[in-house]
């Protein structure tokens, strides 16, 4: 029985890899449908690392990043942070709306339309867990922000660092194959969510 | 300048002027420099929760609370030098980086941070005399040992000193 995160063992970690794939395998969809085009998908990571090391993962403390946080409660607890970076957040909502605006960084019009993407994809992601595990798992509204990825990192963080000094997270890559859109998606969740998700698996914990 | 001294999330540490104490990208945590002036002897500790008396079954990280990680952070600059009343801090960060709904205890997280680490401090009698501290933007903290200036930098405002 595992009370850290950093006592996993090889196998649950399997599971969650696999979890990250359905979860995200969703999310990427609809992302390829929102933007009409071929979205590639890395093999999901899970990471268990100390708090600096998961912000220096995500391109080092200061990098401006567009960040949209969705939590999910009910059977399951537990964050969604889909991010990028000012740039592929504008093309992204260039190719939406069909024309390059000419101003420099993000309108609110578009961060709107960017934080409305997070929450398509953040809600596929949970939708999936949901029908594989058969938990009744709800989320909430989506939330943006966009400032250096260390701070917006904070938030989950002190959300799931309170015990132990190790964070665990399931991320992905995706990549829109014509334009070369990068974004990344990442699932943070509680221990007893952990728990409560493999047992539904049948997963001796 | 030369290279400053980096201190992560959950840690402190403790230098002496001239050195550069510096802690990247606070979001909704804390850093607190303390200052002696005479001795130059300074540390900046990277808070991330206020109390670690709800975890106190655990075995703790006493460099992530507020409450165990400025008292340990005193008693060391005081064991090396510091004078009892000449302590004084400034502080930044607690920033809400995500606008969530009034009573998201995601929201307040910040907020509590900042309370904490006032608590903490007028407990043990240090006097804050400067804070840039809540909105919603995240902060990297620099802390100069040769004078007891914080500097501020942000993405959106030109870096000031306190």
């Amino acid at each position: 029985m595992f009370e850290n995160y950093d006592e996993l063992n090889e196998m649950q970690i399997d599971m969650l890899r696999e979890i990250g794939n359905i979860g995200a395998g969703n999310a990427a969809t609809a992302l390829a449908t929102i933007l009409d085009e071929k979205v590639d998908m890395s093999v999901p990571s899970v990471r268990i690392t100390g708090f600096d090391e998961a912000v220096a993962n995500l391109g080092g403390a200061e990098t401006m990043t567009v960040a949209v946080l969705v939590n999910f409660s009910g059977d399951a607890h537990g964050m969604i942070m889909f991010l990028l970076n000012v740039e592929d957040a504008k093309s992204i909502m260039d190719i939406l709306v069909g024309e390059d605006d000419g101003e420099e960084g993000l309108s609110e019009m578009k961060i709107s339309g960017i934080k409305e993407i997070g929450n398509i994809l953040a809600s596929s992601y949970v939708n999936a867990i949901s029908a594989l595990t058969g938990l009744t798992i709800e989320v909430s509204v989506p939330y943006v922000a966009i400032d250096m990825v260390g701070a917006l990192m904070s938030v989950p963080i002190i959300e799931f660092g309170a015990i132990g000094d190790k964070l665990m997270f399931i991320e992905e890559n995706f990549l829109g194959e014509t334009n070369d859109l990068k974004s990344n998606m990442i699932m943070f969740a509680e221990i007893n969510t952990l728990k409560t998700i493999m047992q539904k698996l049948g997963l001796e914990i | 300048m030369s290279q400053a001294i980096v201190i992560g999330i959950s840690d402190y540490k403790l230098a002496k002027g001239p050195e550069v104490l510096v802690t990247y990208a606070l979001g909704s945590c804390v850093g607190v420099c303390l200052y002696d002036k005479v001795t130059k002897v300074g540390g900046l500790s990277h808070i991330m929760l206020p109390d670690s008396t709800n975890f106190s079954n655990k075995d703790i990280n006493r460099k992530k609370f507020a409450d165990t990680a400025i008292v340990d952070l005193v008693d060391e600059m005081k064991r090396a030098g510091c004078g009892n009343n000449r302590i004084v801090a400034k502080i930044a960060g607690g920033a809400q980086m995500f606008e969530v709904q009034p009573g998201s205890k995601l929201g307040a997280i910040g907020e509590r941070n900042i309370l904490c680490v006032k608590q903490v401090l007028s407990q043990l009698r240090i006097p804050i005399l400067a804070e840039d501290t809540g909105l919603n933007f995240g902060r990297t903290q620099y802390f100069d040992l040769a004078t007891g200036i914080m500097k501020i930098q942000s993405l959106n405002r030109r870096i000031e000193e306190f």
